[in-house]
């Protein structure tokens, strides 16, 4: 402690750290910089990919972006009378995924409000396995479920003539983007700090009103993901809604009308449309517009939560 | 003299963290309206005790309460409605922890949560709760900016100006200056002499003067136990009853 004579030495040779030692950080600080910006160019390179297959058709006489985007004649296959409108396709993928996220979201957030605050940790862990089993359950299965159970049930509740329609694929859609809902969800609302439950209980709040007034609040942009990501799966899900929802191109005008989702539309014509055909291409146009869709809901999902903060 | 009525008494109170034992059977009264001060070291049970009051604790798994803690005379173990008890109690971390939330938010949190929706009666509770924590004059302007945005010191004044929003006939502070700066505590300690006109206040502090300063009476807790309890100038004199307690307050251990 008290003996100061190394200290000159210590000045002579700086307190730096082995040559190799800095080289190495610099190479995982940008080992770290490529693994951020890869997920912008995955993006960027995956839609560029889409467009590229969709844009000639853009530039080609017989077609016109008026006609896809509000036409509900969906005929690509036709002979005489080809028409490549999809109107019909992205109301039916709206409205089933409405319907699934009117159900799925109330419901999920419900749970994860049960899951994190209301129950003993005992029924906690059993309820967070079971969760995350439905969360891997594949969409083959659910559009099985979809198309057999679900079909009797709703046959035989409501009377519809046919069981597979919107109804059915809200259903099925809601039951898949539940789970994924909840375990985000709770665990958003996990990451609320203790110390403001603590503040808030103090202050004589019930344990509605924590959630209520604290937690949800505290909590709303984790709870943002958990239901854009239910959306996403939502929009995004091709096989259980093409087994679900009767797949006819069709302006739903009930809950008991067929439908067919922009999604099931490219699985079922992909494989039979000759490469560079119209036909074709047009199909990569609708995996612009779905791109097109689920962009503008996240971007509004993120402007609704800045506003909020704001105010 | 007539020895003021009691608003807690804490009668043979044990309490267990799992198999560890940490308050050893206590037993004190808190007069009304007088300022209660509790000093010992860390660990000794201080926020554990707090926390018994207002019944937070039973949100801690594993913890095992004997004894009573009655407030107005009322077991807190067996009253009816808990929230109106904890709306009884103010309570002051030693942290503070600003509600994510405005500054008049804050404030009017409790009040709104016990059913006030009245704007103009809101207001004034609002000001009158920051008035009374010396905070008004300094956010009155921007009484809608978010509550993190303030300073440590004008942070730990609005949680008090929160623990006053319910109009508490009991205030707990459980070291409020940990974190903030002498003359803030200076100022807050001002505070504290205006409410014991109004209220019962329990002072526990890490800084042995405080109590000193403000305390009625002093409680010396160390180890779960009371080694020491009575008025401020006894136990801050050069012969208070226990040896320890000397030594303590005089930096000679803890
Ligand atoms: N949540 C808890 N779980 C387990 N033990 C705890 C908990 N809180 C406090 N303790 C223990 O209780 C004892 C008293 O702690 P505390 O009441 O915080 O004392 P003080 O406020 O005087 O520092 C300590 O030994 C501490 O380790
Ligand atoms: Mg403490």
């Amino acid at each position: 402690m008290t003996d100061l004579a190394p200290s000159p030495a210590v000045r002579t040779r700086p307190p730096g750290r082995p040559r190799w030692a800095v080289l190495g950080e610099q190479l995982l600080e940008w080992i770290i910089r490529l693994c951020g910006i890869s997920a912008i160019l995955f993006v960027l390179g995956i839609f560029y990919f889409v467009f590229a297959k969709a844009a000639p058709i853009l530039v080609s006489g017989d077609f016109s972006l008026r006609e896809f985007l509000f036409s509900t004649q969906w005929y690509p296959t036709s002979e005489v009378n080809v028409r490549y409108g999809t109107l019909a396709l992205t109301v039916g993928t709206l409205a089933v995924t409405v319907l699934a996220m009117l159900l799925a979201v109330p419901f999920g957030l419900g749970a994860a409000v049960f899951v994190s605050e209301f129950c003993g940790p005992r029924l906690k862990e059993i309820l967070k396995v079971v969760i995350e089993l439905l969360a891997a359950i594949p969409s083959v299965v659910w559009g099985f479920i979809g198309l057999t159970v679900m079909k009797t049930v709703i046959e035989k509740t409501t009377g519809a003539a046919v069981g597979v329609n919107v109804l059915n694929g809200g259903i099925i859609l809601a039951l898949m983007s539940v789970p994924i809902i909840v375990s985000i969800g709770e665990d958003a609302l996990k990451a609320v700090p203790d110390s403001y439950r603590e503040a808030a209980i103090a202050l004589g709040t019930t344990r509605w009103q924590l959630v209520c007034r604290v937690l949800l609040p505290a909590a709303k942009t984790g709870l943002l993901a958990a239901v854009l990501l239910g959306v996403g799966r939502a929009i995004g899900e091709t096989m259980a809604v093409l087994m679900a929802t009767g797949h006819a191109v069709n302006i739903p005008h009930s809950l008991l009308d067929p439908v067919r989702t922009l999604t099931a539309t490219i699985a079922a014509e992909l494989g039979e449309a000759p490469e560079d055909s119209n036909h074709y291409r047009v199909l990569f146009l609708i995996g612009v517009l779905l791109f097109t869709i689920t962009f503008v809901i996240n971007l509004t999902a993120d402007l609704v939560i800045r506003g909020i903060r704001k105010k | 003299m007539v020895t003021p009525p009691k608003t807690i008494e804490v009668q043979n109170l044990r309490l267990a963290y799992g198999p560890k034992e940490v308050i050893h059977g206590i037993s004190f009264d808190v007069r009304r309206h007088e300022i209660l001060g509790v000093i010992g070291p860390a660990q000794s049970g201080k926020t554990s005790l707090l926390r018994c009051i207002n019944r937070t604790i039973e949100f801690t798994p594993g913890v095992h309460l004997q004894g009573a803690v009655r407030v107005d005379g009322e077991d807190v173990q067996k009253v009816r409605d808990v929230f109106a008890l904890r709306r009884k109690i103010g309570m002051v971390a030693p942290l503070p922890v600003g509600l994510p939330l405005t500054i008049y938010d804050n404030v009017a949190f409790a009040p709104r949560c016990s059913g006030m929706r009245s704007r103009s009666e809101l207001d004034g509770l609002v000001e009158q709760c920051l008035r009374q924590a010396a905070l008004w004059d300094e956010v009155k302007d921007r009484l809608k900016t978010l509550g993190t945005k303030l300073s440590g010191g004008q942070q730990q004044r609005l949680t008090i100006a929160r623990a006053l929003s319910h109009q508490p006939e009991i205030l707990c502070l459980d070291e409020f200056s940990i974190a903030i700066d002498p003359v803030t505590t200076m100022r807050i300690e001002e505070v504290l002499k205006e409410l014991r006109k109004e209220m019962t206040i329990i002072l526990v502090t890490n800084l042995v003067q405080q109590a000193r300063r403000l305390a009625d009476r002093t409680m010396f807790l160390w180890n779960g136990e009371i080694v020491e309890l009575d008025r401020s100038d006894v136990v801050f004199s050069e012969q208070p009853r226990d040896r320890r307690t000397y030594e303590y307050v005089n930096g000679i251990f803890g």
